[in-house]
Protein backbone atom coordinates (compact mmCIF):
# COMPACT_ATOMS: atom_id res chain seq x y z
CA UNK A 1 0.00 0.00 0.00
CA UNK A 2 2.73 2.43 1.02
CA UNK A 3 6.31 1.77 -0.01
CA UNK A 4 9.06 4.13 1.07
CA UNK A 5 12.59 3.67 -0.17
CA UNK A 6 15.70 5.60 0.87
CA UNK A 7 13.69 8.70 1.62
CA UNK A 8 15.67 11.78 2.66
CA UNK A 9 14.75 15.41 3.11
CA UNK A 10 17.11 18.35 3.58
CA UNK A 11 16.05 21.77 4.77
CA UNK A 12 18.98 23.73 3.39
CA UNK A 13 22.04 22.18 5.01
CA UNK A 14 19.93 20.49 7.67
CA UNK A 15 18.97 16.89 7.14
CA UNK A 16 15.52 16.38 8.63
CA UNK A 17 15.03 12.77 7.63
CA UNK A 18 17.77 10.44 6.52
CA UNK A 19 17.38 7.41 4.32
CA UNK A 20 14.08 6.05 5.57
CA UNK A 21 12.81 2.79 4.12
CA UNK A 22 9.72 0.92 5.20
CA UNK A 23 6.47 -0.50 3.95
CA UNK A 24 2.94 -0.37 5.20
CA UNK A 25 0.33 -2.90 4.14
CA UNK A 26 -3.33 -2.40 3.51
CA UNK A 27 -5.39 -2.22 6.67
CA UNK A 28 -2.43 -1.69 8.96
CA UNK A 29 -2.46 0.87 11.73
CA UNK A 30 1.08 2.10 12.08
CA UNK A 31 2.42 4.45 14.71
CA UNK A 32 5.18 6.94 14.07
CA UNK A 33 6.83 7.44 17.38
CA UNK A 34 9.60 9.89 18.05
CA UNK A 35 10.57 12.90 20.14
CA UNK A 36 9.96 16.41 18.85
CA UNK A 37 12.11 17.21 15.84
CA UNK A 38 12.51 13.55 14.90
CA UNK A 39 11.10 14.15 11.44
CA UNK A 40 7.60 12.76 11.84
CA UNK A 41 5.79 15.75 10.34
CA UNK A 42 8.33 16.03 7.56
CA UNK A 43 7.77 12.41 6.55
CA UNK A 44 4.01 12.83 6.70
CA UNK A 45 4.13 15.99 4.63
CA UNK A 46 6.03 14.10 1.97
CA UNK A 47 3.47 11.27 2.03
CA UNK A 48 0.69 13.83 1.67
CA UNK A 49 2.40 15.45 -1.34
CA UNK A 50 2.79 18.78 0.47
CA UNK A 51 6.57 18.65 0.44
CA UNK A 52 8.84 17.11 -2.18
CA UNK A 53 11.53 14.74 -0.97
CA UNK A 54 15.21 15.54 -1.52
CA UNK A 55 15.88 11.98 -2.59
CA UNK A 56 14.27 8.57 -2.47
CA UNK A 57 10.90 7.34 -3.62
CA UNK A 58 7.49 7.02 -2.07
CA UNK A 59 4.80 4.97 -3.74
CA UNK A 60 1.27 4.94 -2.46
CA UNK A 61 -1.14 2.43 -4.01
CA UNK A 62 1.45 2.00 -6.73
CA UNK A 63 1.58 5.73 -7.58
CA UNK A 64 4.69 7.81 -7.07
CA UNK A 65 3.96 10.81 -4.81
CA UNK A 66 5.99 13.08 -7.02
CA UNK A 67 5.17 11.91 -10.53
CA UNK A 68 1.56 11.08 -9.96
CA UNK A 69 0.65 13.19 -6.99
CA UNK A 70 -2.96 13.85 -8.04
CA UNK A 71 -3.73 10.14 -7.94
CA UNK A 72 -2.06 9.86 -4.56
CA UNK A 73 -3.92 12.85 -3.15
CA UNK A 74 -7.24 11.28 -4.19
CA UNK A 75 -6.47 8.29 -1.99
CA UNK A 76 -5.28 9.95 1.19
CA UNK A 77 -6.88 11.97 3.90
CA UNK A 78 -4.47 14.20 5.78
CA UNK A 79 -4.76 15.81 9.17
CA UNK A 80 -1.68 18.03 9.55
CA UNK A 81 -0.18 18.99 12.89
CA UNK A 82 -2.15 22.25 12.75
CA UNK A 83 -5.64 21.38 11.53
CA UNK A 84 -6.30 23.44 8.38
CA UNK A 85 -9.53 25.07 9.54
CA UNK A 86 -11.10 28.24 8.19
CA UNK A 87 -12.03 29.91 11.44
CA UNK A 88 -14.82 32.00 9.94
CA UNK A 89 -16.82 29.13 8.39
CA UNK A 90 -19.48 26.96 9.96
CA UNK A 91 -18.65 23.29 10.40
CA UNK A 92 -21.11 22.22 7.70
CA UNK A 93 -19.96 24.82 5.15
CA UNK A 94 -16.35 23.89 5.78
CA UNK A 95 -16.98 20.18 5.35
CA UNK A 96 -18.97 20.82 2.15
CA UNK A 97 -16.09 22.86 0.82
CA UNK A 98 -13.54 20.15 1.64
CA UNK A 99 -15.79 17.51 0.06
CA UNK A 100 -15.89 19.48 -3.18
CA UNK A 101 -12.13 20.05 -3.05
CA UNK A 102 -11.64 16.30 -2.69
CA UNK A 103 -13.75 15.75 -5.80
CA UNK A 104 -16.73 14.20 -4.07
CA UNK A 105 -19.44 14.41 -6.77
CA UNK A 106 -21.94 17.22 -6.06
CA UNK A 107 -24.78 14.75 -5.55
CA UNK A 108 -22.84 12.88 -2.88
CA UNK A 109 -21.68 15.91 -0.90
CA UNK A 110 -24.43 16.17 1.68
CA UNK A 111 -24.37 12.42 2.29
CA UNK A 112 -20.61 12.56 2.81
CA UNK A 113 -20.98 15.49 5.21
CA UNK A 114 -23.66 13.68 7.19
CA UNK A 115 -21.51 10.56 7.36
CA UNK A 116 -18.46 12.33 8.84
CA UNK A 117 -20.59 14.50 11.15
CA UNK A 118 -21.95 11.30 12.63
CA UNK A 119 -18.62 9.46 12.69
CA UNK A 120 -16.94 12.33 14.54
CA UNK A 121 -19.97 13.12 16.75
CA UNK A 122 -20.20 16.62 15.38
CA UNK A 123 -23.95 16.73 14.72
CA UNK A 124 -24.65 19.07 17.61
CA UNK A 125 -22.16 21.71 16.53
CA UNK A 126 -22.68 21.39 12.77
CA UNK A 127 -24.06 24.93 12.46
CA UNK A 128 -21.48 26.61 14.68
CA UNK A 129 -18.59 28.80 13.54
CA UNK A 130 -15.38 26.77 13.70
CA UNK A 131 -13.38 29.54 15.40
CA UNK A 132 -15.73 29.43 18.39
CA UNK A 133 -15.43 25.69 19.00
CA UNK A 134 -13.25 24.15 21.68
CA UNK A 135 -9.90 22.69 20.71
CA UNK A 136 -11.27 19.16 21.00
CA UNK A 137 -14.13 19.87 18.63
CA UNK A 138 -11.79 21.64 16.22
CA UNK A 139 -9.58 18.58 16.18
CA UNK A 140 -12.60 16.45 15.35
CA UNK A 141 -13.52 18.78 12.51
CA UNK A 142 -9.95 18.30 11.29
CA UNK A 143 -10.44 14.53 11.39
CA UNK A 144 -13.81 14.82 9.67
CA UNK A 145 -12.14 16.82 6.91
CA UNK A 146 -9.51 14.12 6.42
CA UNK A 147 -12.07 11.36 5.96
CA UNK A 148 -14.71 13.22 3.97
CA UNK A 149 -13.85 11.53 0.67
CA UNK A 150 -13.57 8.12 2.34
CA UNK A 151 -9.89 7.72 1.47
CA UNK A 152 -8.05 4.42 1.66
CA UNK A 153 -5.30 5.94 3.75
CA UNK A 154 -5.50 8.33 6.68
CA UNK A 155 -2.41 10.28 7.70
CA UNK A 156 -2.84 11.81 11.14
CA UNK A 157 -0.09 14.01 12.54
CA UNK A 158 -0.26 14.17 16.34
CA UNK A 159 -4.05 14.15 16.42
CA UNK A 160 -4.22 14.46 20.20
CA UNK A 161 -1.65 17.15 20.82
CA UNK A 162 -2.91 20.07 22.88
CA UNK A 163 -6.09 18.33 24.00
CA UNK A 164 -7.17 17.70 27.53
CA UNK A 165 -7.20 14.08 28.79
CA UNK A 166 -10.91 13.52 28.22
CA UNK A 167 -10.74 14.86 24.70
CA UNK A 168 -7.70 12.65 24.08
CA UNK A 169 -9.65 9.57 25.03
CA UNK A 170 -12.51 10.57 22.73
CA UNK A 171 -10.24 11.17 19.75
CA UNK A 172 -8.48 7.92 20.44
CA UNK A 173 -11.75 6.00 20.44
CA UNK A 174 -12.62 7.65 17.17
CA UNK A 175 -9.33 6.61 15.60
CA UNK A 176 -9.79 3.05 16.84
CA UNK A 177 -13.17 3.02 15.12
CA UNK A 178 -11.64 4.34 11.92
CA UNK A 179 -8.92 1.71 12.07
CA UNK A 180 -11.49 -0.94 11.24
CA UNK A 181 -11.89 0.33 7.69
CA UNK A 182 -8.77 2.35 6.85
CA UNK A 183 -5.03 2.12 6.63
CA UNK A 184 -3.82 4.63 9.20
CA UNK A 185 -0.49 6.25 9.89
CA UNK A 186 -0.50 8.09 13.15
CA UNK A 187 2.29 10.09 14.71
CA UNK A 188 2.87 10.85 18.33
CA UNK A 189 5.56 11.63 20.81
CA UNK A 190 3.60 9.91 23.55
CA UNK A 191 4.38 6.24 24.02
CA UNK A 192 1.16 5.00 25.65
CA UNK A 193 -0.92 6.62 22.98
CA UNK A 194 0.74 4.60 20.27
CA UNK A 195 0.60 1.41 22.30
CA UNK A 196 -3.16 1.72 22.58
CA UNK A 197 -3.96 2.25 18.94
CA UNK A 198 -1.22 0.81 16.77
CA UNK A 199 -0.19 -2.75 16.12
CA UNK A 200 3.13 -1.77 14.59
CA UNK A 201 5.45 1.04 15.56
CA UNK A 202 8.12 2.87 13.62
CA UNK A 203 10.43 4.72 15.93
CA UNK A 204 12.12 7.76 14.49
CA UNK A 205 14.97 9.60 16.07
CA UNK A 206 16.90 12.49 14.59
CA UNK A 207 15.62 11.63 11.15
CA UNK A 208 16.57 7.97 11.24
CA UNK A 209 14.57 4.85 11.88
CA UNK A 210 15.62 3.54 15.28
CA UNK A 211 13.35 0.52 15.20
CA UNK A 212 10.45 -1.00 13.31
CA UNK A 213 8.68 -3.57 15.35
CA UNK A 214 5.48 -4.84 16.81
CA UNK A 215 4.76 -3.67 20.30
CA UNK A 216 5.69 -6.98 21.91
CA UNK A 217 8.97 -7.03 20.03
CA UNK A 218 9.76 -3.50 21.13
CA UNK A 219 9.22 -4.06 24.80
CA UNK A 220 11.32 -7.21 24.59
CA UNK A 221 14.26 -5.54 22.89
CA UNK A 222 13.99 -2.46 25.01
CA UNK A 223 15.68 -3.69 28.17
CA UNK A 224 18.57 -5.57 26.74
CA UNK A 225 21.74 -3.61 27.14
CA UNK A 226 23.95 -0.85 25.89
CA UNK A 227 26.84 -0.52 23.56
CA UNK A 228 30.27 1.03 24.13
CA UNK A 229 33.10 2.01 21.84
CA UNK A 230 36.71 1.66 22.98
CA UNK A 231 39.83 2.78 21.19
CA UNK A 232 43.33 2.10 22.48
CA UNK A 233 46.84 2.87 21.26
CA UNK A 234 48.67 -0.37 22.06
CA UNK A 235 46.59 -3.32 21.04
CA UNK A 236 47.56 -6.59 22.79
CA UNK A 237 47.00 -10.15 21.61
CA UNK A 238 44.23 -11.35 23.87
CA UNK A 239 42.67 -8.00 24.47
CA UNK A 240 39.18 -9.13 23.42
CA UNK A 241 39.20 -11.99 25.92
CA UNK A 242 40.36 -9.71 28.70
CA UNK A 243 37.64 -7.20 27.96
CA UNK A 244 35.01 -9.90 27.96
CA UNK A 245 36.10 -10.94 31.43
CA UNK A 246 35.18 -7.56 32.85
CA UNK A 247 32.08 -7.76 34.98
CA UNK A 248 28.90 -6.87 33.10
CA UNK A 249 30.30 -7.13 29.61
CA UNK A 250 28.54 -9.58 27.36
CA UNK A 251 30.72 -9.49 24.27
CA UNK A 252 33.47 -7.53 22.57
CA UNK A 253 34.43 -7.34 18.91
CA UNK A 254 37.44 -5.82 17.20
CA UNK A 255 36.21 -3.36 14.60
CA UNK A 256 39.54 -1.96 13.43
CA UNK A 257 43.10 -1.73 14.70
CA UNK A 258 42.73 -0.95 18.39
CA UNK A 259 39.00 -0.30 18.04
CA UNK A 260 36.40 -2.38 19.85
CA UNK A 261 32.65 -2.61 19.96
CA UNK A 262 31.46 -3.72 23.34
CA UNK A 263 28.00 -4.87 24.37
CA UNK A 264 27.30 -4.63 28.05
CA UNK A 265 24.47 -5.56 30.32
CA UNK A 266 22.05 -2.84 31.14
CA UNK A 267 22.92 -0.67 34.14
CA UNK A 268 26.19 -2.58 34.73
CA UNK A 269 28.24 0.57 34.01
CA UNK A 270 31.46 -1.26 33.08
CA UNK A 271 33.26 1.95 32.11
CA UNK A 272 35.23 2.24 35.36
CA UNK A 273 36.34 -1.39 35.28
CA UNK A 274 37.26 -1.08 31.61
CA UNK A 275 39.34 2.02 32.20
CA UNK A 276 41.11 0.33 35.10
CA UNK A 277 41.93 -2.64 32.92
CA UNK A 278 43.35 -0.38 30.22
CA UNK A 279 45.53 1.43 32.77
CA UNK A 280 46.80 -1.80 34.32
CA UNK A 281 47.72 -3.25 30.96
CA UNK A 282 49.05 0.12 29.64
CA UNK A 283 46.96 -0.14 26.50
CA UNK A 284 46.59 3.63 26.44
CA UNK A 285 42.96 4.76 26.19
CA UNK A 286 42.26 7.01 23.25
CA UNK A 287 38.49 6.92 23.47
CA UNK A 288 35.79 5.32 25.55
CA UNK A 289 32.16 6.23 24.92
CA UNK A 290 28.67 4.96 24.50
CA UNK A 291 27.80 4.65 20.84
CA UNK A 292 24.57 5.49 19.03
CA UNK A 293 21.54 6.21 21.09
CA UNK A 294 20.13 2.98 22.33
CA UNK A 295 16.45 2.44 21.99
CA UNK A 296 16.13 3.19 25.64
CA UNK A 297 17.64 6.63 25.31
CA UNK A 298 15.12 7.38 22.64
CA UNK A 299 12.34 6.18 24.83
CA UNK A 300 13.58 8.40 27.60
CA UNK A 301 13.05 11.35 25.30
CA UNK A 302 9.49 10.28 24.67
CA UNK A 303 6.74 11.07 27.01
CA UNK A 304 6.27 7.89 28.95
CA UNK A 305 3.78 9.26 31.37
CA UNK A 306 0.27 10.06 30.51
CA UNK A 307 -2.06 12.28 32.39
CA UNK A 308 -5.00 10.32 33.62
CA UNK A 309 -8.26 12.22 33.83
CA UNK A 310 -9.76 12.44 37.24
CA UNK A 311 -12.57 9.94 37.55
CA UNK B 1 -12.49 24.57 -13.84
CA UNK B 2 -15.14 23.52 -11.36
CA UNK B 3 -12.59 23.55 -8.56
CA UNK B 4 -11.54 27.07 -9.51
CA UNK B 5 -15.11 28.17 -9.01
CA UNK B 6 -15.39 26.32 -5.68
CA UNK B 7 -12.33 28.13 -4.36
CA UNK B 8 -13.48 31.48 -5.71
CA UNK B 9 -16.86 31.03 -4.06
CA UNK B 10 -15.33 30.25 -0.68
CA UNK B 11 -13.00 33.23 -0.86
CA UNK B 12 -15.83 35.59 -1.75
CA UNK B 13 -17.96 34.08 1.00
CA UNK B 14 -15.28 34.77 3.58
CA UNK B 15 -14.98 38.28 2.18
CA UNK B 16 -18.66 38.97 2.66
CA UNK B 17 -18.48 37.46 6.14
CA UNK B 18 -15.78 39.93 7.20
CA UNK B 19 -16.23 43.66 7.78
CA UNK B 20 -13.28 44.44 5.47
CA UNK B 21 -15.40 44.21 2.36
CA UNK B 22 -18.13 46.50 3.68
CA UNK B 23 -15.64 49.11 4.82
CA UNK B 24 -13.83 49.08 1.49
CA UNK B 25 -17.03 49.20 -0.53
CA UNK B 26 -18.45 52.04 1.58
CA UNK B 27 -15.34 54.18 1.34
CA UNK B 28 -15.09 53.46 -2.37
CA UNK B 29 -18.69 54.46 -3.01
CA UNK B 30 -18.38 57.54 -0.85
CA UNK B 31 -15.32 58.79 -2.73
CA UNK B 32 -16.95 57.97 -6.04
CA UNK B 33 -20.18 59.76 -5.19
CA UNK B 34 -18.31 62.77 -3.90
CA UNK B 35 -16.28 63.22 -7.09
CA UNK B 36 -19.32 62.48 -9.21
CA UNK B 37 -21.44 65.17 -7.57
CA UNK B 38 -18.60 67.67 -7.72
CA UNK B 39 -17.97 67.04 -11.39
CA UNK B 40 -21.66 67.15 -12.18
CA UNK B 41 -22.01 70.44 -10.36
CA UNK B 42 -19.12 72.11 -12.13
CA UNK B 43 -20.28 70.67 -15.44
CA UNK B 44 -23.78 72.06 -15.12
CA UNK B 45 -22.38 75.43 -14.05
CA UNK B 46 -20.01 75.61 -16.99
CA UNK B 47 -22.44 74.33 -19.59
CA UNK B 48 -25.01 76.86 -18.40
CA UNK B 49 -22.45 79.65 -18.95
CA UNK B 50 -21.35 78.17 -22.25
CA UNK B 51 -24.91 78.17 -23.50
CA UNK B 52 -25.40 81.76 -22.42
CA UNK B 53 -22.28 83.10 -24.08
CA UNK B 54 -21.76 80.80 -27.03
CA UNK B 55 -25.31 80.03 -28.06
CA UNK B 56 -27.57 77.08 -27.60
CA UNK B 57 -25.88 74.78 -30.08
CA UNK B 58 -22.58 74.79 -28.23
CA UNK B 59 -22.89 72.18 -25.50
CA UNK B 60 -19.85 70.94 -23.61
CA UNK B 61 -18.87 67.31 -23.81
CA UNK B 62 -20.31 65.29 -20.95
CA UNK B 63 -17.79 62.56 -21.69
CA UNK B 64 -14.77 64.79 -21.49
CA UNK B 65 -15.86 66.75 -18.44
CA UNK B 66 -17.54 64.11 -16.32
CA UNK B 67 -17.10 60.55 -17.53
CA UNK B 68 -13.34 60.63 -18.12
CA UNK B 69 -12.38 62.30 -14.84
CA UNK B 70 -14.71 60.00 -12.96
CA UNK B 71 -13.10 56.94 -14.49
CA UNK B 72 -9.59 58.19 -13.69
CA UNK B 73 -10.62 58.91 -10.14
CA UNK B 74 -12.05 55.44 -9.88
CA UNK B 75 -8.82 53.98 -11.21
CA UNK B 76 -6.77 55.81 -8.57
CA UNK B 77 -9.13 54.76 -5.78
CA UNK B 78 -8.87 51.16 -6.94
CA UNK B 79 -5.11 51.44 -7.07
CA UNK B 80 -5.26 52.23 -3.36
CA UNK B 81 -7.85 49.65 -2.42
CA UNK B 82 -7.02 46.55 -4.42
CA UNK B 83 -3.94 45.75 -2.29
CA UNK B 84 -6.28 45.54 0.71
CA UNK B 85 -8.58 43.21 -1.20
CA UNK B 86 -5.81 40.89 -2.37
CA UNK B 87 -3.52 40.92 0.65
CA UNK B 88 -5.19 38.04 2.44
CA UNK B 89 -5.37 35.65 -0.52
CA UNK B 90 -2.30 33.56 0.24
CA UNK B 91 -0.85 35.30 3.31
CA UNK B 92 -3.81 34.45 5.50
CA UNK B 93 -3.95 30.85 4.26
CA UNK B 94 -0.27 30.45 5.04
CA UNK B 95 -0.54 32.04 8.43
CA UNK B 96 -3.55 29.93 9.43
CA UNK B 97 -1.99 26.83 7.82
CA UNK B 98 -5.07 26.32 5.67
CA UNK B 99 -3.03 26.34 2.47
CA UNK B 100 -2.12 22.75 3.37
CA UNK B 101 -5.76 21.80 2.87
CA UNK B 102 -5.69 23.09 -0.69
CA UNK B 103 -2.28 21.60 -1.44
CA UNK B 104 -3.19 18.15 -0.14
CA UNK B 105 -6.40 18.05 -2.16
CA UNK B 106 -6.37 16.46 -5.61
CA UNK B 107 -6.38 19.78 -7.45
CA UNK B 108 -3.84 21.72 -9.51
CA UNK B 109 -2.01 24.71 -8.12
CA UNK B 110 -3.17 26.74 -11.12
CA UNK B 111 -6.78 26.10 -10.14
CA UNK B 112 -6.06 27.52 -6.69
CA UNK B 113 -4.44 30.65 -8.13
CA UNK B 114 -7.18 31.17 -10.70
CA UNK B 115 -9.82 30.71 -8.02
CA UNK B 116 -8.29 33.44 -5.90
CA UNK B 117 -7.86 35.68 -8.94
CA UNK B 118 -11.49 35.18 -9.81
CA UNK B 119 -12.63 35.96 -6.26
CA UNK B 120 -10.69 39.24 -6.07
CA UNK B 121 -11.64 40.44 -9.55
CA UNK B 122 -15.22 39.49 -8.71
CA UNK B 123 -15.12 41.74 -5.65
CA UNK B 124 -13.71 44.61 -7.73
CA UNK B 125 -16.32 44.02 -10.43
CA UNK B 126 -19.05 44.13 -7.79
CA UNK B 127 -17.73 47.45 -6.45
CA UNK B 128 -17.60 48.91 -9.96
CA UNK B 129 -21.12 47.67 -10.60
CA UNK B 130 -22.37 49.37 -7.42
CA UNK B 131 -20.71 52.61 -8.45
CA UNK B 132 -22.20 52.53 -11.93
CA UNK B 133 -25.40 54.11 -10.58
CA UNK B 134 -23.66 57.40 -11.44
CA UNK B 135 -23.40 56.39 -15.07
CA UNK B 136 -27.05 55.44 -15.02
CA UNK B 137 -27.83 58.97 -13.86
CA UNK B 138 -25.76 60.49 -16.66
CA UNK B 139 -27.51 58.43 -19.31
CA UNK B 140 -30.87 59.33 -17.83
CA UNK B 141 -30.14 63.05 -17.54
CA UNK B 142 -27.82 63.77 -20.43
CA UNK B 143 -26.56 62.19 -23.57
CA UNK B 144 -23.06 60.83 -23.00
CA UNK B 145 -21.50 58.84 -25.82
CA UNK B 146 -21.96 55.20 -24.94
CA UNK B 147 -18.86 53.71 -26.61
CA UNK B 148 -16.21 55.60 -24.62
CA UNK B 149 -18.20 54.76 -21.52
CA UNK B 150 -18.01 51.06 -22.26
CA UNK B 151 -14.34 51.00 -23.27
CA UNK B 152 -13.54 53.19 -20.27
CA UNK B 153 -15.21 50.86 -17.80
CA UNK B 154 -13.57 47.89 -19.51
CA UNK B 155 -10.18 49.62 -19.29
CA UNK B 156 -10.53 50.36 -15.59
CA UNK B 157 -11.65 46.80 -14.97
CA UNK B 158 -8.72 45.31 -16.88
CA UNK B 159 -6.33 47.60 -15.05
CA UNK B 160 -7.86 46.37 -11.78
CA UNK B 161 -7.32 42.79 -12.88
CA UNK B 162 -3.63 43.62 -13.44
CA UNK B 163 -3.42 45.07 -9.93
CA UNK B 164 -5.18 42.00 -8.55
CA UNK B 165 -2.59 39.76 -10.15
CA UNK B 166 0.18 41.90 -8.62
CA UNK B 167 -1.60 41.64 -5.27
CA UNK B 168 -1.72 37.85 -5.51
CA UNK B 169 1.97 37.76 -6.33
CA UNK B 170 2.78 39.92 -3.29
CA UNK B 171 0.51 37.82 -1.11
CA UNK B 172 2.23 34.62 -2.22
CA UNK B 173 5.54 36.02 -1.00
CA UNK B 174 4.72 36.51 2.66
CA UNK B 175 2.63 35.37 5.61
CA UNK B 176 2.18 38.96 6.68
CA UNK B 177 -0.85 40.69 5.21
CA UNK B 178 0.47 44.20 5.83
CA UNK B 179 3.69 43.42 4.00
CA UNK B 180 1.68 41.88 1.16
CA UNK B 181 -0.46 45.01 0.90
CA UNK B 182 2.52 47.36 0.92
CA UNK B 183 4.39 45.36 -1.71
CA UNK B 184 1.40 45.14 -4.02
CA UNK B 185 0.63 48.82 -3.57
CA UNK B 186 4.25 49.64 -4.39
CA UNK B 187 4.20 47.48 -7.50
CA UNK B 188 0.89 48.90 -8.70
CA UNK B 189 1.93 52.47 -8.10
CA UNK B 190 5.22 51.87 -9.86
CA UNK B 191 3.35 50.48 -12.84
CA UNK B 192 1.23 53.62 -12.82
CA UNK B 193 4.05 56.17 -12.67
CA UNK B 194 6.77 54.36 -14.59
CA UNK B 195 5.95 56.15 -17.85
CA UNK B 196 5.95 59.66 -16.39
CA UNK B 197 9.59 60.48 -16.96
CA UNK B 198 9.68 59.34 -20.57
CA UNK B 199 10.10 62.09 -23.14
CA UNK B 200 9.09 61.90 -26.77
CA UNK B 201 11.66 60.16 -28.92
CA UNK B 202 13.81 58.79 -26.16
CA UNK B 203 14.59 55.64 -28.10
CA UNK B 204 13.88 51.97 -27.56
CA UNK B 205 14.14 52.12 -23.77
CA UNK B 206 11.55 54.89 -23.69
CA UNK B 207 9.21 52.91 -25.88
CA UNK B 208 9.54 49.82 -23.74
CA UNK B 209 8.93 51.78 -20.55
CA UNK B 210 5.90 53.45 -22.08
CA UNK B 211 4.60 50.09 -23.20
CA UNK B 212 4.95 48.62 -19.73
CA UNK B 213 3.21 51.56 -18.06
CA UNK B 214 -0.42 50.78 -17.37
CA UNK B 215 -1.45 54.40 -18.00
CA UNK B 216 -0.37 54.19 -21.63
CA UNK B 217 -3.04 51.55 -22.16
CA UNK B 218 -5.68 52.84 -19.79
CA UNK B 219 -5.81 56.42 -21.14
CA UNK B 220 -6.80 55.50 -24.71
CA UNK B 221 -9.51 53.17 -23.47
CA UNK B 222 -10.98 55.80 -21.17
CA UNK B 223 -10.93 58.24 -24.11
CA UNK B 224 -12.91 55.71 -26.13
CA UNK B 225 -10.17 54.22 -28.31
CA UNK B 226 -10.56 50.49 -28.52
CA UNK B 227 -7.38 48.76 -29.62
CA UNK B 228 -6.71 45.03 -29.48
CA UNK B 229 -3.07 45.88 -28.71
CA UNK B 230 -4.17 47.26 -25.33
CA UNK B 231 -6.23 44.16 -24.67
CA UNK B 232 -3.18 42.07 -25.47
CA UNK B 233 -1.15 44.13 -23.02
CA UNK B 234 -3.59 43.56 -20.18
CA UNK B 235 -4.05 39.88 -20.94
CA UNK B 236 -0.36 39.10 -21.22
CA UNK B 237 0.42 41.18 -18.13
CA UNK B 238 -2.09 39.23 -16.03
CA UNK B 239 -0.93 35.92 -17.44
CA UNK B 240 2.71 36.72 -16.77
CA UNK B 241 2.19 37.86 -13.17
CA UNK B 242 -0.06 34.90 -12.34
CA UNK B 243 2.60 32.65 -13.81
CA UNK B 244 5.18 34.28 -11.51
CA UNK B 245 2.83 33.66 -8.58
CA UNK B 246 2.63 30.02 -9.63
CA UNK B 247 6.41 29.76 -9.67
CA UNK B 248 6.72 31.42 -6.27
CA UNK B 249 4.24 29.05 -4.64
CA UNK B 250 5.79 26.07 -6.37
CA UNK B 251 9.29 27.02 -5.26
CA UNK B 252 8.19 27.53 -1.66
CA UNK B 253 7.40 23.83 -1.52
CA UNK B 254 10.99 23.06 -2.33
CA UNK B 255 12.48 24.86 0.60
N1 LIG C 1 10.31 24.32 7.22
C1 LIG C 1 11.42 23.93 7.86
N2 LIG C 1 12.60 24.56 7.64
C2 LIG C 1 13.73 24.16 8.25
N3 LIG C 1 13.80 23.15 9.12
C3 LIG C 1 12.67 22.47 9.39
C4 LIG C 1 11.43 22.82 8.77
N4 LIG C 1 10.48 21.98 9.22
C5 LIG C 1 11.11 21.13 10.08
N5 LIG C 1 12.42 21.43 10.18
C6 LIG C 1 13.40 20.70 10.99
O1 LIG C 1 13.38 19.35 10.62
C7 LIG C 1 13.41 18.51 11.74
C8 LIG C 1 12.22 17.58 11.74
O2 LIG C 1 11.07 18.32 12.03
P1 LIG C 1 9.61 17.69 12.09
O3 LIG C 1 9.42 16.83 10.90
O4 LIG C 1 8.63 18.79 12.28
O5 LIG C 1 9.71 16.79 13.40
P2 LIG C 1 8.55 16.20 14.31
O6 LIG C 1 7.26 16.34 13.59
O7 LIG C 1 8.94 14.78 14.52
O8 LIG C 1 8.56 16.97 15.58
C9 LIG C 1 13.46 19.42 12.95
O9 LIG C 1 14.78 19.45 13.41
C10 LIG C 1 13.03 20.75 12.46
O10 LIG C 1 13.74 21.77 13.12
MG1 LIG D 1 5.62 17.28 14.17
Amino acid sequence: MIEIENLSKDYGPRRAIDNLSFQIDKGEVVGFLGPNGAGKSTTMNILACILPASSGTVRICGHDVFENSLEVRRRIGYLPENPPLYQDMTVVDYLKFTALLRQVPSRGVSAAVDRVLEACSLEDVSGRIIGRLSKGFQQRVGLAQAMIHNPDILILDEPTVGLDPIQIIEIRKLIQKLAEAHTIILSSHILPEITQICRRVIILNEGKIAAVDSLEGLTASLRKGERLFLKVRNSAENIVDQIQNVHGIISAQEEGPGEFRIDAELDSNPQDALANLCLQQSWGIVELRRTALSLEDIFLKLTLEEKVPEA
Amino acid sequence: MKTTWIIAKRDMGSFFASPVFYVIATVFLFLHSFTFLNLLDSFSGQSFQAERFLGAGMSLSLNEMVVEPILFNMAVTLLLMIPVITMRSFSEEKKNKTLVLLLSSPIHLREIILGKFLACTGIVALMMLLSSYSTGFLIWLGEPEINPLLTGYLGVFLMSACFVSLGLLASSLTENQIIAAVISFGLALFLWIVGWGVQEGSGVVGEVVTYVSVLAHLVPMVRGVFDTGDLMYFASFIFFVLFLTYRVLESQRWR
